[in-house]
């Protein structure tokens, strides 16, 4: 297939392809055995929702084909009117949506619901690769102190991440949805490859860091107070000028700065959001059966699959429903419970070979415009894909955001497949754009 | 674009970034997967209900294939406190009989540890079949509740408690240091059901099942590919024979005591009867039972519970003649033509002890047959003194070592628990009594007619009397003569032990004797038995707390002899009275399988010496 130019699957990548078709059949087959009842046997069984998910197959393939018809060129110019769009869209979801666990995030057609902030992931990469693929636009790689140098330096920086902040706002604060807006943050990898100055990088490095242990320090003075020490004894390995001591001053007050806003977000947090950091962080004694049931359970379920796995359709833990949420956020506790060590180390690689081979092609890209949505595709790819298995073997916060391709739902399979074909047919396209 | 050259490297950070990542990640689940064990443990608690199967016990036979114990359907009441929500509560307590306040203190307890609010307990134990039959039609009402079938422990005839035994929960200590009982099994208390309790309750099977996170049972594990069944116990075929032991009891209507007999040739006891006892369908059962046993263990004036068979420890009195004269004719201090004067008493000792009229001194035969104390004194004596040893102290021990060889002193290590010693007093004990040099042969002259200290067990009064029956020989006194359908027997019941008197003309002349006494002129010719030739022998062991206790044993036939029997029946006085016409109703029932002494029979039977009616009379010695 693709030999000739009129094919849609001219120049597609066959690999991706395959890896992209095999991981939505795994997906289904786990959903399969997630769900499995005695009395539904029944694969295409629209009742249940391993029939559900094989309409969004259905649909997915639809705009995996349309997007490969649609001229590459399209989703260049439109790339801003696709953000506008969805920017819209968010926020009409608000007075729009139906209201589902206190988030008004769907809409609704009948049967099947709609997430329009699933879909902002695609228009943010197309956005991010406009902006930063636009003339000479480069993402400053200098470090420098001068107040004005830092406003003209970074003025692009700062756009850059307004394109990133501004959903992740409407939809963390507006729609009540931490876990899909946090995945916004996967986009600073975008602007990493694109030159962002590593001074910036241990920046953010340090500030998660502090961040991480003002949440584990309960003490906070006695925190500042060691800052300010470990500032003081910072002088006896420099010089002893004005300018340096401005300079401490100034990481000192953005350190503490950092901690008391730690302190701020933590106690401003819902109770469950505390608490699943608390769970995490092994904070004050974990309630196995409340709060740290989740991921207790998902433990449970893949630690018990051992090196070869249960079988398919003989997990007991996910089939009998000790996991929750076990088709679409913890769908990765079917695999590690019926597919042991190994049917687990088979999806993840599938996944990373797939990240991987985004990057690869995102590389061997003419146009700056590909290679940066290329990164896009693999960083937002890549941050599901850590955050989702993280949180079932205990490595992250319970986050409810779906592992691309397997989960159940439409809105995710969805975004993901626009999300990955845009790339494949852009770079598809790749030899004729400069021609 | 002029900055992609110089960035061109950032891209193996990044893919580099992503690896390390997954290797963490990779490294993490190789850890919870493969490496530790606690998740699959985890995981099995979550979704596995071991359920127990419960075995059938096994029923236990007669010697001659007679049922003496088999088993009822009975029927637990269970609850899951969990699901008793929308459960009709007032009519469970209307069913059961209890009160609100009851219901919720059970169902209390079922929620709390060991037990727990998602798993069954046990709320109603062992229901009547009445209350059964009415729970059953509302059960469909009673939410969260169920009933587990299982079954306990019947007995067709009303008989042999004490030696059968019975059946009840396992103590809390004993449950939490033994492997196979949990909480709230049943196991066997007491005797046979105790001894042979890993035979009987056979093996507990479990099936699994699996559960879903509402606890409810999906299904069975694998089909039941790892389910155990559960192992029926073992029959047990008992050795006695349950028509003389319901014959014996009811012979012993009325009064305190014990019979015990043995088939001398092999040990097997024939029958081992406490008296008064109890119905073991008491003690059966739940409500009844406790209720029953509480009545019964507070009885102070029958004690029903105690088992004198097997733990009363009774002076022999004058059967103890029979081991002396053995033990004298073995270590040639007298022969068959021995004489021994008697005065109304030892007339070394001034008359002490008393002995009765019987017509001038007698030989060995003559003085068993007429239990002459006075012959016993001086041979008990003539043991104690002989020349052989250079003290009495050695002769002591010789006589004391001799005794012990028929039995006496040692438990005699039955099948059956709980069974005492005896005593036959040490030199030490003597010592300490009277000092050291302050007592010699005259001082405890009394042993020789088996009173004092000396204290036996009926099961080793009878264990005597089958020894003098072998000539020389016993096998351990055992209650069952085979394990399950194979009908195995522990090696040690084939073992031949032999006491320390192997001299057959010393048995002849014993045994003489005692044909004697079944004679005219003998202690109890009044007993004697048509066409059998019975060799028996009277006791009456003096009680410091009132009337004697009448004893007789005897064994018949004289020749290859089929019946070895002991009885002791507290206060009756003289043995030929009481207990010699027990016995002999007992051997003629046994060999000739019915008696035609009624009107004897009935006089035994209307004997009741606990309330103090006495229709035999009381004999002088």
């Amino acid at each position: 297939m693709g030999r000739n130019e009129n094919s849609i699957f001219y120049g597609v990548d066959r690999v991706s392809l395959l890896v992209y078709v095999t991981l939505v059949i795994m997906g289904w087959l786990n959903i399969y055995a997630a769900v499995y009842n005695e009395e539904h046997q029944n694969i295409f069984d629209t009742s249940q929702k391993y029939g559900m998910q094989l309409i969004w197959i259905g649909g997915a393939a639809v705009i995996a084909f349309s997007i490969l018809l649609i001229d590459a060129n399209f989703y260049t110019v439109f790339a801003y009117a696709f953000y506008g769009f969805f920017i819209v869209a968010n926020i009409l979801v608000l007075f729009l949506g139906r209201e589902v666990k206190g988030s008004h995030s769907w809409f609704r057609f009948g049967k099947f619901g709609i997430q329009p902030a699933e879909f902002m992931k695609f228009a943010t990469s197309l956005a991010l690769a406009k902006f930063l693929s636009n003339q000479n636009i480069v993402v400053n790689q200098q470090f420098r102190l001068r107040l004005k140098d830092l406003i003209k330096n970074y003025k692009n920086t700062i756009f850059a991440l307004l394109f990133i902040i501004a959903p992740l706002i409407i939809i963390i604060k507006l729609q009540n949805e931490t876990g899909l807006a946090i995945v916004f943050i996967s986009f600073i990898i975008v602007l990493y490859r694109e030159g962002l100055s590593v001074g910036f990088l241990i920046f953010g490095l340090l500030a998660a860091i502090l961040f991480v242990v003002s949440l584990i320090v309960t003490n906070l003075s006695g925190l500042l107070i060691t800052l300010a020490v470990i500032a003081a004894a910072s002088f006896l390995f420099i010089r002893r000028t004005r300018k340096n001591l401005i300079v401490v001053l100034l990481v000192y007050i953005a350190a503490a700065g950092v901690v008391l806003a730690t302190n701020y977000v933590y106690n401003h947090m819902e109770d469950h959001q505390k608490v699943r950091i608390d769970v995490l962080l092994g904070r004050g004694t974990v309630n196995l059966k409340k709060e740290g049931y989740n991921v207790n359970q998902a433990k449970i379920a893949i630690g018990s699959g051992g090196l070869l796995g249960k079988g398919y359709l003989q997990g007991t833990q996910t089939k009998y429903d000790f996991v929750p949420e076990q088709d679409t956020d913890f769908i990765f506790c079917t695999v590690g419970e019926e597919w042991g060590f190994l049917g687990s180390t088979v999806v993840i690689f599938l996944e990373l070979f797939l990240i991987l081979r985004v990057i690869f092609l995102a590389e061997r890209q003419r146009s700056d415009f590909s290679r940066i949505y290329g990164y896009g595709v693999a960083s937002v790819l890549f941050f599901h894909l850590a955050v989702n298995i993280g949180m079932t073997i205990g490595l992250m916060p319970v986050i409810g955001i779906p592992l691309p391709f397997f989960s159940y739902g439409g809105s995710s399979l969805w975004s993901f497949t626009i999300l990955l074909f845009i790339f494949i047919k852009l770079d598809a396209n790749r030899l004729l754009i400069l021609r | 674009m002029s900055s992609n050259s110089q960035l061109g490297n950032r891209k193996l950070i990044i893919g580099g970034f992503f690896c390390l990542i997954v290797i963490i990640y990779l490294c993490r689940l190789f850890y919870i997967q493969v490496i530790d064990d606690q998740y699959k443990l985890d995981a099995e608690k979550n979704a596995f209900r071991y359920m127990t199967e419960y075995p059938v016990r096994g029923y236990i036979y007669d010697r001659k294939g007679k049922l003496l114990v088999f088993n009822a359907p009975s029927y637990d009441l269970m609850v899951i406190p969990r699901e008793t929500k929308g459960c009709d509560t007032l009519g469970v307590c209307e069913v059961l009989q209890i009160t609100k306040k009851e219901y919720l203190k059970r169902i209390k307890k079922a929620s709390q540890a060991p037990n727990s609010p998602r798993k069954e307990s046990i709320f109603e134990k062992q229901m009547s079949a009445q209350t059964y039959a009415t729970l059953q039609e509302k059960l469909y009402r009673f939410k969260g509740f169920f009933v587990q079938k299982r079954t306990v422990r019947k007995y067709p005839k009303p008989i042999a408690a004490h030696l059968l035994g019975y059946v009840g929960e396992i103590s809390k200590e004993k449950a939490a240091k033994e492997v196979y009982y949990k909480e709230g099994d049943y196991i066997g208390i007491t005797g046979l059901e105790r001894s042979y309790e890993d035979v009987l309750r056979g093996k507990k099977g479990t099936r699994i099942a699996i559960t879903d996170v509402h606890n409810k049972i999906i299904g069975r594990y694998m089909d039941g590919k790892y389910d155990t069944l559960a192992i029926p116990g073992k029959p047990l075929y008992c050795s006695i024979d349950r028509d003389l032991q319901e014959y014996g009891e009811k012979l012993l209507t009325g009064k305190k005591g014990a019979i015990v007999a043995i088939e001398p040739s092999t040990g097997e006891i024939l029958c081992l009867i406490s008296g008064p006892s109890y119905d073991p369908n008491l003690l059966v059962g739940g409500k009844e039972r406790s209720k029953n046993f509480t009545k019964l263990y507070y009885d102070s004036l029958n004690l029903p519970l105690f088992n004198r068979a097997l733990t009363a420890m009774y002076p022999p009195g004058s059967i103890f003649k029979l081991i002396d004269a053995l033990i004298a004719q073995q270590d040639n201090l007298i022969n068959r033509s021995t004489v021994f004067p008697c005065q109304m008493g030892y007339p070394p000792m001034g008359g002490k002890p008393k002995c009765h009229a019987h017509g001038g001194g007698k030989n060995l035969p003559g003085s068993i047959s007429a239990s002459c104390n006075s012959y016993y004194s001086y041979v008990f004596r003539e043991i104690v003194d002989q020349r052989k040893y250079p003290n009495f102290i050695d002769g002591y021990n010789h006589w004391r070592d001799m005794v012990k060889s028929f039995g006496p002193g040692t438990r005699l290590g039955t099948d059956l628990p709980y069974d005492k010693p005896g005593n036959v007093p040490s030199v030490e004990y003597y010592n300490k009594v009277f000092g050291k040099n302050g007592w010699r042969s005259n001082t405890i002259v009394s042993l020789g007619i088996g009173q004092a200290e000396l204290t036996l067990v009926p099961l080793q009064m009878a264990n005597v009397v089958a020894i003098i029956a072998n000539r020389g020989y016993y096998y351990t006194p055992h209650s069952v003569s085979g394990v399950g359908i194979e009908k195995k027997l522990d090696q040690r019941f084939k073992e031949k032990h032999y006491s320390g008197v192997q001299d057959p003309t010393a048995y002849l002349n014993v045994i003489d004797g005692m044909q004697g006494a079944m004679e005219p002129g003998g202690t109890a010719y009044a007993s004697r038995v048509k066409d059998v030739v019975v060799c028996g022998k009277t006791g009456t062991a003096q009680n410091p707390h009132g009337q004697s206790h009448a004893v007789f044993l005897a064994f018949a036939p004289r020749d290859n002899p089929k019946i070895a029997i002991a009885c002791i029946v507290e206060n009756a006085g003289f043995g030929g009275v009481t207990s010699a016409p027990i016995v002999s109703l007992m051997i003629e029932k046994y060999l000739k399988g019915k008696t035609e002494r009624l009107e004897l029979e009935k006089r035994v039977i209307a004997a009741d010496l606990i309330h103090g009616i006495n229709v035999l009379g009381s004999g002088q010695h």
